[in-house]
C-alpha cells in the first residue's frame, strides 16, 4: 500500500469510528437534541469554514461574502426540491448553482486586492440578500417555509468528511501549489508562469461550491430559511472562523469553528451580554496574538490537535 | 418629474448625502493615515446619535450644543477604540488582523449598547429644531434639511481649515504621506493617529445627532447602513482623499434619493451597487491616483 | 534570426519617458550585460521583457513571435524567464514548493484528477519532484529542501530564485542584480555560475548589474543606459574606455580629466 492509501485508510477509518461512537451516543440518548443539533451546525459551519479556509487561507483573496454562496445553496436546494427533484441531487444541484454564481462573481470581482476585495464581496452578499428579499417566489424577506427536515446527522457528517477529503486533496496538487503562489506573491508567481486570475477564481468557485453544499443542508436542517440569516454578518464569523484557525491548517479551522460554534451556546444564559462577549473574546485574542502571549490550554489543544491532525489527514 | 419634484429632490438628495460626506470623512482620514477600513466607524456614528439623545432628553439642552456635547463624546469614543483595540495591532499585525479586529469592535459596540440600552428604538425629543416648510419659489423644502446640510458645509469648511492651516493638520498630512518620515522630522506619529480618529469621530457624531432628529428615531444598529453607504462615498471620491469623500458623499445622496423615488426595493443596495460598479471600472475612485506595486 | 529583437521600445510614465527608444537583439548563447545609473530605466526595460508593463510603442520579437503586451504569464510560457532585484520568493513555502511552483504551468493534470487522484496526478507529482530535486542538486540547496525560504541565508536565496527561474525552462534567463549585497567571494562564485548554467542549459542569459568586475568578466556584449537612452555599447573593452560611460558614472569632470 502506499503512503497516500495508507492515510487515506486511516482517516476514513477514524472517520467511520468517530460517526459511530457518535451514533451510539445519540441512540443510547446520552447525545440528546439540543446537543445533536448543536452537533450537526458544528458539522455545518466546518464545510463553510473549510470553503472559506481555501479562498482566505490558502489563496490569500479575503472575502467578506462568501455566506452569499450558502444563501444561494439553500435556497436553490430548496427551491429545485419544491418543484420534485430528489433531496440528495436536490443538494448537489444547490451547490452548483452557488458554484456557478461563484464563478460568475469572482471573475470580475478578483481584479480587486486586498481590503477592495473585500468590500466589494461584502456588497455582492449584501446585494444577493436584497434580491432574495425581493423575490416572492421564494418568500421574500418572510423567508420560505415548508422544507422537509431531510437533514440528518449521517448527511451533515459525511458531507464535512467529503469536503475535508476534496479540499484536502485540491490544495495538495499542482492547482493548490497554484492558489498558494498567489496567497504568497502575485507578481512572482505570474513570473513563473502562473495565470493568477484562473486559480483565484477557481479557489472562489470551489469555495462557492462548498458554502452552497453547507446552505443546502443547512435549509433541510432549519426546514426554514430567510435572507437576513445569510447577511454579511454570516460572512463576518466565517472569516473568524478561519483567522483564528491559524493560516492554511485544516485541523486548525476545524477546531477553531468547533469552539466557535459552542461558545455562543455556552453563554446562552448571559442573554444580550453573550453577543458583547463574543467580539470582545475577539479582540483579545487578536491583541493576545500580536503580543505572542498564548492561551495556554487554547494553544495546548490547538497544538495537540495539529499533530493529531497531521497524522490523520488524508493529505 | 417635473422640474420642481427634481429640485425638490435635489435637495433631499444633497442633504442625506452631506451626512454621508461627514461620516465618509472619518473613514478616509482612517485609511489615508493608517491604511484600515475602520468597520467601527458607523458605529461611532450611533454612539453619537445616543450622546446627543440623551443630553437632549435629560440635560434639556438645545440643538447647538447637543451637537457639541456629542461631538466631544463621539472624539473620546473613536481616540479610547484607537488606543485600546487598534495600536496594539498597528505595525505589529497583518491587515487582515487590524480589519477583523476593526469588526470586533463593532459587533462590540452594536451589541453592547443592544445590551445596555434595548433595542427599541428611541425618538430625539420634538422641540429640539422645529420643522417648518420653507419656500424657495415653486420649490417646497422643510427648515431641518436646509439645517442639516448647512451644519455639514459648516463643519466640512472648518475640517479643511484644521487640516490646511493648522499645525496639527500639517502633521496630519505628513504622517499620512510617510509615517516613518514625519517621526523622523519630530512629529508625534501616535499622538497624530490619535488627533486624525478624533476629529473622523466627531465628524461622524454630528451626523448621528443630524440623522437622529431628521428620522426622530435611532437604535444600536442604526450605523450599519449609513456605514456602507459612507464607506461607498469615500472609494467612490478616491479614498484617502478629503475632498473626494465630500463629493463622493453628495453624488451617492443624490443617486439614492432619486433611486428610491423611482424603485424603492432598491434601497438597500444601492450603495453597494454603485460601489462596485466604481470598483470595477475605475477602482481608484474619481479623484484617487492608481498606485501600482514596484517590481 | 535573432533570439531576442527588440526594436526601439519607449515607455512613459505620465510625463516621464522611462526608456526611450530601446533597441537590441540577442543569440541564443549570448550572455548581455546592461548597466547604466541608479534610475536609467533598466528594470524598467525588464519589465517591458516580462509582460509587467506594456511599452507604449516599439515591437519585442522573441523566437520569431511578437510578444508586446502579453501577459507575464504567457511571456513566461515562451520561455523567458526572470529574478528580481528585491528577491520575491514565496516566503513561506520551503525550498522545494519555491521551484516546484514553476512547473504548475508545464504540467497538465485537471482538477478532476487531482481531486480524485488519478494515476496521472501521482505521475506528474513523481516528475515534478524529480527535476526540482535534480535542480536543487546544482545549486547545492539539496540539503536544504524542507528548509523554509525565509531562512535561507542571503546568497542562497538569490541561488534558489535562479533555480527556480530555471524551473521554467527558460530560453532566455533575465537576472535582476543577482550580485547585489554578495561579497567578493560569493560574486566570483556567482561569475562562474553564470557561465557554467549557459553551457549545462544552452541558454541566453541577459543581466542587470551593477558589480563592474562581474560584468566586465561574464558578459560578450554590454549595453549601457542613461536617463532611459542607451549611451553606449559593446564588448566590455570598448565599454570601460567610453568617455560617455566614464561621464554617466562618474559625472562630467572626470570623463575629460
Amino acid at each position: 500500500m502506499t503512503a497516500y492509501g495508507k492515510k487515506l485508510a486511516i482517516f476514513l477509518a477514524a472517520s467511520v469510528a468517530l460517526f459511530a461512537v457518535l451514533s451510539a451516543l445519540m441512540f443510547q440518548g446520552l447525545i440528546d437534541a439540543y446537543l445533536q443539533r448543536i452537533l450537526m451546525t458544528i458539522c455545518i459551519n466546518v464545510i463553510l469554514a473549510l470553503s472559506t479556509n481555501l479562498i482566505i487561507n490558502f489563496t490569500g483573496q479575503l472575502t467578506l461574502g462568501h455566506s452569499a454562496f450558502m444563501a444561494i445553496g439553500a435556497y436553490a436546494a430548496a427551491a429545485i426540491f419544491k418543484v420534485g427533484v430528489p433531496f440528495f441531487l436536490s443538494i448537489v444541484l444547490g451547490s452548483i448553482v452557488a458554484a456557478i454564481f461563484g464563478f460568475l462573481i469572482g471573475l470580475p470581482t478578483l481584479r480587486l486586492k486586498g481590503d477592495y476585495l473585500a468590500i466589494t464581496t461584502m456588497g455582492f452578499c449584501q446585494i444577493i440578500v436584497v434580491l432574495i428579499q425581493n423575490i416572492s417566489q421564494l418568500g421574500g424577506a418572510q423567508g420560505m417555509t415548508g422544507i422537509p427536515g431531510k437533514t440528518n446527522f449521517a448527511w451533515v457528517f459525511f458531507s464535512m468528511i467529503f469536503t475535508i477529503l476534496i479540499l484536502s486533496h485540491v490544495v495538495k496538487s499542482r492547482q493548490g501549489r497554484a492558489m498558494i503562489s498567489v496567497r504568497e506573491d502575485e507578481i512572482a508567481a505570474e513570473a513563473m508562469g502562473i495565470n493568477t486570475t484562473r486559480y483565484k477564481v477557481m479557489a472562489f468557485t470551489l469555495g462557492a461550491f462548498f458554502a452552497g453544499l453547507a446552505g443546502g443542508l443547512y435549509a433541510f436542517l432549519m426546514m426554514f430559511i430567510e435572507p437576513t440569516s445569510f447577511n454579511y454578518f454570516k460572512s463576518i464569523d466565517l472569516v473568524i472562523y478561519v483567522v483564528l484557525g491559524g493560516s492554511g491548517n485544516f485541523a486548525g479551522c476545524i477546531a477553531s469553528t468547533t469552539i466557535l460554534t459552542i461558545l455562543p451556546e455556552a453563554l446562552r444564559p448571559l442573554n444580550d451580554y453573550r453577543m458583547v462577549i463574543y467580539p470582545l473574546l475577539l479582540i483579545v485574542i487578536m491583541i493576545l496574538r500580536v503580543k505572542n502571549i498564548r492561551i495556554p490550554w487554547l494553544s495546548d489543544f490547538f497544538s495537540r490537535f495539529r499533530k493529531g491532525g497531521d497524522k490523520n489527514a488524508a493529505a | 418629474m417635473t422640474l420642481v419634484e427634481f429640485l425638490q429632490q435635489l435637495i433631499n438628495g444633497l442633504s442625506l448625502g452631506s451626512v454621508y460626506a461627514l461620516i465618509a470623512l472619518g473613514y478616509t482620514m482612517v485609511y489615508g493615515i493608517i491604511g484600515l477600513i475602520n468597520f467601527a466607524h458607523c458605529d461611532i456614528y450611533m454612539v453619537g446619535a445616543y450622546i446627543g439623545f440623551f443630553v437632549s432628553t435629560d440635560l434639556h439642552l438645545p440643538f447647538v450644543p447637543t451637537l457639541i456635547v456629542a461631538m466631544l463624546g463621539s472624539a473620546i469614543a473613536g481616540v479610547l477604540v484607537e488606543r485600546f483595540a487598534y495600536k496594539p495591532l498597528l505595525r505589529k499585525a497583518s491587515s487582515i488582523s487590524l480589519l477583523i479586529t476593526a469588526m470586533g469592535v463593532s459587533l462590540l459596540l452594536e451589541n453592547g449598547f443592544n445590551a445596555v440600552f434595548g433595542g427599541s428604538p428611541r425618538s430625539y425629543p420634538h422641540n429640539i429644531l422645529t420643522q417648518k416648510s420653507i419656500s424657495l419659489g415653486p420649490v417646497r423644502t422643510d427648515s431641518l434639511h436646509l439645517i442639516i446640510l448647512l451644519t455639514s458645509v459648516v463643519l466640512m469648511v472648518l475640517l479643511q481649515i484644521v487640516i490646511y492651516k493648522t499645525k496639527i493638520g500639517k502633521a496630519m498630512r505628513a504622517t499620512s504621506a510617510d509615517k516613518d518620515a514625519a517621526a523622523l522630522m519630530g512629529i508625534n506619529v501616535n499622538a497624530t493617529i490619535s488627533a486624525t480618529f478624533a476629529i473622523g469621530s466627531a465628524l461622524a457624531g454630528a451626523a448621528g445627532v443630524l440623522v437622529g432628529i431628521l428620522y426622530n428615531s435611532i437604535d444600536p444598529y442604526m450605523g450599519i447602513q449609513p456605514g456602507i453607504k459612507a464607506f461607498t462615498a469615500a472609494v467612490f471620491g478616491g479614498i484617502g482623499m478629503i475632498p473626494g469623500a465630500f463629493l463622493g458623499g453628495l453624488i451617492l445622496g443624490v443617486i439614492e434619493t432619486f433611486v428610491t423615488a423611482w424603485y424603492s426595493p432598491l434601497s438597500g443596495a444601492i450603495g453597494f451597487i454603485v460601489l462596485i460598479v466604481i470598483l470595477i471600472i475605475k477602482p481608484s475612485g474619481l479623484l484617487g491616483k492608481k498606485v501600482s506595486e514596484k517590481v | 534570426m535573432p533570439l531576442l529583437d527588440i526594436d526601439r521600445i519607449s515607455i512613459r510614465f505620465g510625463g516621464l519617458t522611462a526608456v526611450s527608444e530601446f533597441s537590441m537583439s540577442m543569440e541564443k548563447n549570448d550572455i548581455c550585460g546592461l548597466i547604466g545609473p541608479n534610475g536609467a530605466g533598466k528594470t524598467t526595460v525588464f519589465n517591458m521583457l516580462t509582460g509587467v508593463y506594456r511599452p507604449n510603442s516599439g515591437t519585442i520579437r522573441f523566437d520569431g513571435e511578437s510578444i508586446a503586451g502579453l501577459k507575464p504569464y504567457d511571456i513566461t510560457g515562451k520561455r523567458i524567464s526572470r529574478t528580481f532585484q528585491n528577491i520575491r520568493l514565496m516566503k513561506n513555502l520551503t525550498v522545494l514548493e519555491n521551484v516546484k511552483i514553476s512547473f504548475v504551468y508545464q504540467t497538465k493534470c485537471s482538477l478532476a484528477s487531482s481531486i480524485l487522484r488519478l494515476p496521472s496526478y501521482f505521475r506528474e507529482e513523481e516528475e515534478v519532484e524529480r527535476q526540482s530535486m535534480e535542480l536543487l542538486k546544482v545549486f547545492h540547496l539539496d540539503g536544504k529542501k524542507d528548509e523554509l525560504a525565509t531562512n535561507l541565508p542571503y546568497g542562497e536565496q538569490r541561488r534558489l530564485e535562479i533555480a527556480r527561474a530555471l524551473a521554467t525552462k527558460p530560453k532566455l534567463l533575465l537576472l535582476d542584480e543577482p550580485a547585489a549585497g554578495m561579497n567578493p567571494q560569493e560574486t566570483q562564485e556567482l561569475a562562474e555560475l553564470i557561465r557554467w548554467i549557459r553551457k549545462e542549459f544552452d541558454i541566453a542569459i541577459l543581466l542587470i548589474e551593477h558589480d563592474m568586475r562581474l560584468v566586465m568578466s561574464v558578459c560578450e556584449n554590454i549595453i549601457v543606459l542613461d536617463y532611459g537612452k542607451i549611451i553606449a555599447e559593446g564588448e566590455p573593452e570598448k565599454i570601460r574606455n567610453d568617455p560617455k560611460v566614464i561621464e554617466a558614472y562618474l559625472g562630467e569632470e572626470a570623463a575629460h580629466a
